[in-house]
């Protein structure tokens, strides 16, 4: 690495400094870590992955290797609204792939991606074992169901509108 | 106080709740207050009800009324008009025969569902430890800990007890093989990352009858010889986090967890894992990576994880489902076990029911129930009056079944006969309808979604796979791509690493051998 990473000292960085002391010595720390450090700064920058590497003695390499194995853990921001739709068997007999293209024509985005104004990140995911309702999403932690091309376009102009007033 | 007159159960799943059940909860207690009917009617959060695509579902009981797509508006009218008065809102009551195919144990003889892993799903207040031990919970325990850890592998043996997981190990031979390893420490492990697409079974132990499970894991624990367990739960099952996390610390006040459990010598702890998102974490020795804190790839097998798992430890890793047989198994008797299922498969079996069926949802019944009793007797049957194509069994490492297996009795031995596995039990079902080379194509879009990537059969194969489908789909094909298919996947059975690669051949070969005329058009 011959670029400097620079990471800044701040109260986050306080917070998950403290965190890693706690964890550090109990086994397969590395998973909790990161969550944690997701949960602070939103997604997981290369700072951030660094200072992990640095507080918690594991390589970069193998972090950035854990982070990428899993869906949970993002290296880029993402929308204040993070959609996942799920294309499991049970929602896609019932028209989950039409639902997905309402939503790209609607956010005119494409799967893994983020609106230009920041509220939404479209992703898909497999089943949330919530299939009596499919076809289903998840709009960060709330789930919705029974869904249409017509009923998920009304959901996001809802949430659209709920921002504007605020 | 006054004995309650009727008890209210409300269903608080991740269905009801997307579909505004706390809302409902607030304003029917809220009602009950205002009519001064706190003393008389009582109001209980459960488990699911069973009941499946009916939004908030409410049970009255000792009536039992199921209201369905109950919303906080109509909880006025049902307490004025119900409770008060005493006559049922019609138009809001699920038709019986819905509330028949999922509770038959509680309605009518027509023919009863077994239940033993959700006896009390439904029923209890699962945040409420004092209801679980009212229903013998932890008799099993106490039971255990009188008896010599191989005494208690012994019953287990003696039930007969298979893995739910899908695989179908005997239980008690599993734990046998960890107890004789010798080691410092040995763990047991509660695979709940449940994400076999359609199948929701696990949830609803975790979110209907946590202490059940904690019963299972200390008992296992007793036999084996760990001082030390991990549930490990996939992230999206938020309430089930939740409510395992309240049951462990219940668990831990009463002193049925922690040191000295009951007086016994033995202690246990429990420790909740929080999934990242691989459906491959699901198998057993990626699961033990990913608790390492470790990307989640599986491992070579053998050395088998009863040898070498968690830590390098010798673990036992059981599916939640097998451990809710547990405490029942260990109460009751492995001759009691033996009543139900069959020969080389006792007891029962949670199905997922879902797709174009009369009646969605969630079901217990022996093993050996055959697929039409199924399909016919609980799911209600097809939908709209239309015939049956096929049923997909097994999740989507499963098989396509044709209507000329119907009568097929469902147990992990009968199945393999006609090349299929029971798996997650999760049945989907399609109607004439429905496209068996679409349903492939998504089939094979999740494996090549899910592919770990660590073997190169898996990473390439799932990708040319699916490549070939949609060339099929888009009418681009050429005759010999069909057998390409199966040549492939073929190839995957031999070479993957971990079963993951390994199973697709039952999709494939299935949809190809049982559908092969929906395909031809395609390729001409
Ligand atoms: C790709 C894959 C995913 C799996 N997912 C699960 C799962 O979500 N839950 C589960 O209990 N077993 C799952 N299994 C099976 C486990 O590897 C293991 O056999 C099981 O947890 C053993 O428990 P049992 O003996 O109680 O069945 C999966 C296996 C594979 C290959
Ligand atoms: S078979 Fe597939 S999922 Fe299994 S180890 Fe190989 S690449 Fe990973
Ligand atoms: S398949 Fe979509 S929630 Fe189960």
């Amino acid at each position: 690495m011959n670029e400097q990473i620079v990471i800044p000292e701040n109260e986050q960085y306080q917070e998950l400094r403290e965190f890693i002391a706690e964890h550090k010595n109990s086994k397969g720390a590395l998973l909790n870590v990161l969550y944690k450090a997701q949960s602070l700064f939103g997604y997981l920058p290369r700072e951030v992955q660094y200072f992990i590497s640095r507080e918690l003695h594991v390589p970069p390499s193998q972090i950035l290797g854990v982070i990428t194995f899993y869906h949970f853990f993002r290296t880029q921001p993402v929308g204040k609204y993070v959609i996942n739709l799920c294309l499991g068997t049970a929602c896609h007999v019932k028209g989950a792939a039409d639902v997905l293209k309402a939503v790209c024509k609607e956010l005119k985005i494409d799967v893994g991606e983020t609106t230009e104004d920041r509220l939404f990140t479209l992703s898909t995911a497999r089943c949330f074992g919530a299939c009596g309702l499919a076809p289903t999403m998840m709009v960060n932690e709330e789930i919705y169901g029974r869904l249409t091309p017509l009923k998920v376009v009304n959901v996001i102009k809802g949430i659209r509108e709920r921002e504007l007033d605020r | 106080m006054r004995l309650a007159r009727s008890h209210v159960l409300v269903s608080i799943d991740i269905e009801s709740v997307a579909s505004g059940a706390w809302e409902v909860l607030k304003r029917l207690k809220e009602e009950i207050s205002r009519r001064g009917l706190l003393e008389e009617i009582k109001v209980l959060e459960t488990g699911t009800l069973g009941v499946t695509g009916l939004g908030v579902v409410l049970a009255v009981y000792p009536e039992r009324i199921y209201y369905g797509k109950v919303k906080p508006e109509d909880c006025p009218r049902i307490v004025e008009e119900h409770f008060l008065k005493g006559r049922p809102v019609q138009d809001l009551i699920i038709k019986e025969e819905v509330v028949r195919a999922v509770r038959r144990d509680l309605i009518g003889p027509m023919r009863e569902q077994k239940r033993v892993v959700l006896e009390n799903s439904g029923i209890i207040d699962p945040e409420k430890i004092e209801e679980y031990l009212a229903r013998d919970g932890y008799t099993a325990l106490e039971k255990a800990l009188s008896l010599t850890p191989d005494e208690v592998i012994a019953e287990v043996k003696k039930s007969g007890l298979r893995g739910r997981g899908g695989a179908g190990f005997p239980t008690g031979i599993k734990w046998e093989g960890a107890r004789k390893a010798s080691a410092m420490e040995k763990f047991i492990i509660c695979n709940a990352d449940e994400g076999e697409p359609g199948t929701f079974k696990d949830r609803l132990i975790l979110e209907g009858d946590p202490h059940k499970l904690i019963e299972g894991l200390i008992i296992a624990g007793y036999a084996v010889g760990a001082r030390k367990g991990y549930i490990y739960i996939r992230g999206e099952y938020a309430l089930s986090l939740h409510r395992m996390h309240k049951a462990i610390e219940d668990a831990r006040k009463y002193g049925l967890l922690g040191e000295d459990i009951l007086g016994s010598g033995f202690s246990f702890n429990l420790e909740i894992k929080e999934g990242a998102g691989a459906y491959v974490c699901g198998e057993e020795t990626a699961l033990m990576e990913s608790l390492e804190g470790k990307r989640g790839n599986p491992r070579i097998k053998p050395p088998y994880p009863t040898v070498v798992g968690l830590f390098g430890s010798p673990t036992v890793i059981n599916n939640v489902e097998t451990l809710a047989n547990i405490p029942a198994i260990i109460r009751k008797g492995a001759d009691w076990f033996r009543t139900m299922g069959t020969e080389s498969c006792p007891g029962t079996k949670v199905y997922t029911i879902l797709g174009d069926v009369n009646f969605p949802g969630l079901i217990e019944v022996e093993m050996g129930t055959t697929l039409y009793e199924i399909i016919f007797g609980y799911g209600g049957g097809i939908k709209g009056g239309k015939k049956f194509k096929a049923a997909l069994v097994g999740g989507a490492a499963g098989v396509f079944l044709p209507e000329s297996l119907l009568n097929v009795r469902m147990d992990f031995d009968n199945l393999k006969q006609y090349k299929a596995v029971l798996g997650s039990g999760a049945i989907l079902v399609m109607s004439q309808e429905a496209s068996i080379p679409k349903m492939l194509h998504s089939v094979l879009y999740f494996f090549r979604h899910e592919s770990c990537g660590q073997c190169s059969p898996c990473r390439s194969g799932t990708r040319e796979l699916y490549r070939i489908s949609g060339h099929l789909l888009e009418r681009k094909g050429k005759a010999e791509d069909l057998n390409t298919m199966v040549k492939l996947s073929e190839a995957l059975w031999y070479s993957s690493l971990c079963p993951l690669g390994q199973s697709l051949i039952m999709p494939v070969k299935s949809a190809l051998e049982n559908f092969r005329e929906e395909f031809l058009p395609l390729v001409q």
